[in-house]
């Protein structure tokens, strides 16, 4: 067992772990921040999508060992500081980006990155952005209309196209 | 647009909790004690179990016990929940499920054992140290081979591996013959619906839990249908009575149909839980779940349809084989039978109609329903069918279809069900506006211009939901009734619990069914709190599958209510000193008609709870209803769409550049839900034509195993959707006019996919009738240069 420590959500945390423990259990089990979730075994769904030192990772291709010292933010950390819903996340709200909200923490983590490298990306930049996060659920047409709008662009209101 | 209530887009109540990371889904459950089971699996489709050697895995660091099909002996199989009755009149062969292998292993991912230790990495490290030897035997793959005389058998105690070979109806068989021999044309084709995975995007998980003290279990179970779980498994595999088990469904992270059955695995954490006195946890991985979770889909039709010279309809004739995998799923006779026949007529007046479908044993993962269940397989067949049938009379494929629409109703079809309304004409002039069909011409030269063939596509669909009236479903084989049921308890200070036996897991009931209860009483919304997902808080009820929810449990939700409603106008009556019939209820007030006296809501709930000036003699005191709700009929929503696509004539490549949707769902509760219900629907139509396909070798083994080699639609393979719901004709047989908005776009985007693609490469002069599904670059390439 290693001791890792870190920040995550502005808190410093430490924790045990096995040299195989990943970013994503560690997260879940040790810090019970189950928000982020766990979609697959191969790296391919971004359910589990945090940000490590302000960069999008998914956080079952990490082991946490390697987030020694790292500045983790989790879904549990994008509401404002009085508890409402950040920009991101309250477009999702306004605009019915999510359904059965599995897939919405990453989501909401890569809306986040893309638009912290993107301020205003277009509809196929934000759909190309989104390749390593999958949804079964919403078709992704109110996810890409949530995020243009968090962006400050302005997209047709729901239920009105 | 009424400010929330009946037709409002009330924003989702919901995504407060899932935006911020506190939704809380079965693998977040973690219980005092909880030990972790790994589930060793078959890797052979086929073999035979000689021996299990559990002595160097049980003494590994952590084992609490290994698990084998020897400690089940006593406990039933997993139980199939609907009984076809062949054409000859002999009920479907029905081989036993076991929990875990027995003497067999039948399906690449088949259960043989499982290891229970302390941790999941000690169950896991443990599960490589046993021994376990198998005989391959020859993998039953392919479904006509299957039935060949002589071939292997996936189950050595049936006569075959034929489950039932259905015809419907049969009395028809002969007609349909004679009609198809004499008519003018006909039009033939063979085509595939491929096997799909419905990947949800949360694994399925199960927690069992038992407490000694007052002998009861827990399940924590990723289920769309709680109750469901505890009557098969209760009653029909562990022998556990209804009130000594609890099944708690909480927040589901999709379902599409792969969580409505009964598994093995929650069976298993069930009883592991008692037997070594302590939680067990199993989470599935997503590769655990490409073999474990119930497939969908995969028929081979022949589909013909005889024609008179004018384009009129005159019979139609399937012949499908359906794969049923390895062992029977909890629906799955009946998907390829009651939910696929009976739709065969369409939205056409086709008057002679015979479905044949020869279900069949395969070595693959059981397959059952997947978001639209049997109608999808109708439509596609019945869509392309009408397609080839219009470019070979060269009629327009609209045209063809108008000539045929039914557009009389009720309208009873020679497949045995009775639609109530439908205006399709309606939803095919909406299409055709929404989608600009008028500029198609227009966008075709500037896509040739740039060197793409473009081609537009069309289909018009019909399905049957709100499942089911439970007399006909009995009839037809089912062995559970598919009412709905809702307690609507109204609390001292005015505010509302409605505990529902539907089931959300991202439908949004919990916004939807609060909007229709306040509408009924005038109150705020978030005066009301929807309960769903655990058997100790909601009464028995069916869970949330085959467009239901709202039009049955929806309708269960308004009869309690006007139950309520009903008592609380004669506690108003007693409090004004009215009669109870000139009572009346509005935004939350009652009011004696004609006079200005009117109580509050709150002021009625209160004198329910505390009755000193009450009507005692009358009415009991408290003010909480029951209601089950049991369908006159199903539901039957209806739409048209058009699908405009490019084909790169270089390299096959289809992309979609449009799609369009116009439905008619009757009437709408939250239009926002229902927009998204239809998005999520096209995405996975379009996958299943465009990228979709669950692929086995010629040894049974899964090529398409992770998301590595599943292809799941992404963002960059799907445009923006044009969604239209404004033609409605209301469901005339339940409370709220509404048929259900689930699966339409599962339904009715395939055929209208490939008919685009067809259309591109016809345009194109390309003699390419069909091509099957998956259209991916290398099929559509090979079909346009064969
Ligand atoms: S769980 Fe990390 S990518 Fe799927
Ligand atoms: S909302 Fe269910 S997977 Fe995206």
């Amino acid at each position: 067992m290693t001791r890792v420590a870190m920040t995550v959500n502005g808190k410093a945390v430490t924790g045990e772990v096995e040299g195989r423990t990943l970013l994503s259990s560690f997260l879940r089990e040790d810090l019970h921040l189950t928000g982020t979730h766990v979609g697959c075994d191969t790296s391919q769904c971004g359910a589990c999508v945090v940000h490590v030192n302000g960069q999008a990772v998914k956080a079952c291709t990490m082991f946490a060992a390697e987030a020694e010292g790292a500045d983790v933010t989790t879904i549990e950390g994008m509401a404002n500081a009085d508890g409402s819903l950040g920009t991101i996340q309250q477009a999702f709200q306004d605009f019915h980006g999510l359904q059965c909200g599995f897939c919405t923490p990453g989501m909401v983590m890569s809306a986040a990155a893309l638009l912290k490298e993107n301020p205003t990306p277009t509809e196929a930049e934000v759909r190309a952005y989104l390749e390593g996060n999958i949804c079964r659920c919403t078709g992704y047409h109110n996810i890409v209309k949530a995020i243009l709008a968090a962006s400050g662009q302005s997209v047709p209101a729901v239920a009105a196209e | 647009m009424p400010d929330g209530g009946i037709g409002a887009s009330s924003k989702r109540r919901e995504d407060l909790r899932f935006l911020t990371g506190r939704g809380k889904y079965t693998d977040d459950i973690n219980l005092q004690g909880q030990a972790h089971a790994h589930f060793v699996r078959s890797d052979v489709a086929h073999g035979r179990i000689n021996s299990i050697d559990t002595s160097a895995a049980s003494s590994m660091p952590g084992v609490i016990r290994i698990f084998t099909a020897t400690d089940f002996e006593g406990v039933g199989g997993i139980p199939c929940g609907w009984q076809v009755t062949d054409r000859f009149g002999e009920v479907m062969q029905e081989p036993k499920h076991p929990i875990l292998a027995e003497g067999k292993v039948r399906h690449v991912g088949d259960p043989i054992c499982v290891v229970v230790a302390d941790t999941l990495e000690q169950a896991r490290d443990a599960a490589d140290a046993l021994v376990i030897n198998i005989t391959p035997l020859e993998a039953v793959l392919d479904m006509k081979a299957a039935l060949a005389e002589g071939a292997t058998k996936v189950h050595d105690d049936l006569n075959s591996n034929l489950c039932y070979d259905w015809g419907f109806v049969e009395e028809n068989r002969e007609a349909v013959a004679e009609a198809i021999n004499n008519a003018h044309h006909v039009t033939t084709l063979e085509l595939r619906n491929n096997r799909l995975v419905a990947n949800p995007m949360e694994p399925r998980v199960a927690v069992g839990d038992y407490d000694f003290s007052t002998d009861e279990h827990t399940l924590y179970t990723t289920s769309q249908n709680p109750h469901v779980i505890r009557l098969l498994m209760g009653a029909f595999v562990l022998g556990i009575p209804e009130h000594k088990l609890r099944v708690v469904a909480p927040d589901v992270g999709g379902g599409f149909g792969a969580k409505i059955y009964h598994y093995a695995e929650e069976a298993f954490c069930t009883f592991a839980a008692k037997t070594i006195g302590r939680p067990v946890k199993w989470t599935s991985t997503r590769s655990e779940a490409f073999i474990s979770d119930a497939h969908g889909r995969d028929h081979v039709t022949k589909i013909e349809l005889a024609l008179d010279e004018n384009g009129k309809f005159l019979a139609l004739r399937t012949d499908t084989h359906a794969n049923m995998g390895a062992y029977l799923s909890t629906f799955a006779p009946s998907i390829p039978t009651w939910l696929h026949g009976t739709l065969m007529a369409g939205n056409y007046t086709t008057p002679l109609i015979y479905v044949n479908v020869k279900a069949v044993f395969t070595n693959t993962v059981p397959v059952d329903a997947y978001r639209g269940a049997g109608r999808p397989e109708a439509t596609f067949q019945l869509e392309r069918v009408v397609d080839k049938a219009a470019r070979e009379m060269g009629i327009d494929p609209v045209e063809l279809r108008r000539r045929n629409f039914i557009t009389e109703f009720p309208y009873a079809t020679p497949v045995a069900v009775e639609y109530d309304t439908g205006d399709y004409h309606a939803t095919m002039d909406k299409l055709l506006q929404i989608s600009d069909h008028a500029g198609f011409e227009g966008r075709a030269a500037l896509s040739k211009a740039n060197g793409k063939l473009r081609g537009f596509g069309i289909a018009h669909y019909i399905e049957a939901c709100g499942i089911a009236p439970s007399n006909l479903v009995g009839q037809l084989g089912a062995r559970a009734g598919l009412y709905e049921s809702a307690t609507v308890r109204v609390n001292a200070t005015g505010s509302i619990s409605v505990m529902t036996g539907s089931h959300s897991h991202g439908q949004g009931h919990e916004t939807s069914f609060a909007q229709v209860v306040a509408d009924m009483i005038g109150v705020d919304e978030n005066q009301i709190d929807i309960v769903h997902g655990d058997t100790s808080k909601t009464p028995m009820g069916m869970g949330t599958y085959g467009s239901r929810s709202i039009a049955v449990g929806g309708s269960a939700m308004v009869r309690a209510t006007e139950k309520i409603i009903n008592k609380a106008k004669k506690i108003a009556a007693h409090l004004m000193e009215a009669a109870e019939g000139d009572i009346e209820l509005k935004d939350g007030q009652f009011s004696v008609a004609g006079t200005d006296k009117s109580v509050a809501w709150g002021d009625v709930t209160l004198a329910a709870y505390v009755p000193h000036n009450y009507p005692l003699e009358d009415i009991e005191p408290g003010l909480e209803e029951t209601a089950f709700y049991d369908p006159a009929n199903f539901t039957y929503p209806s739409g048209a769409y058009g699908c405009e696509v490019e084909v790169d004539p270089a390299t096959g490549k289809v992309t979609v550049v449009a799609f369009s949707a116009a439905d008619d769902f009757g009437n709408i509760i939250n239009p926002m839900i229902v927009e998204g219900q239809v998005h999520g629907g096209l995405a996975q139509g379009i996958g299943q034509a465009m990228i979709e396909n669950c692929a086995y070798d010629d040894q049974g083994q899964l090529l398409s195993g992770s998301y590595m080699d599943y292809a799941m639609p992404r963002a960059d393979d799907l445009p923006m959707f044009t969604v239209d719901h404004s033609s409605i004709t209301p469901c005339t047989h339940n409370p709220l006019g509404v048929k259900g908005c689930g699966e339409a776009g599962a339904i009715g985007s395939p055929p209208a996919l490939v008919n685009a693609v067809v259309d591109a490469l016809q345009r194109a002069g390309h003699n390419v009738t069909h091509i099957d599904m998956p259209l991916s670059p290398d099929r559509v390439w090979a079909a346009m240069n064969s």
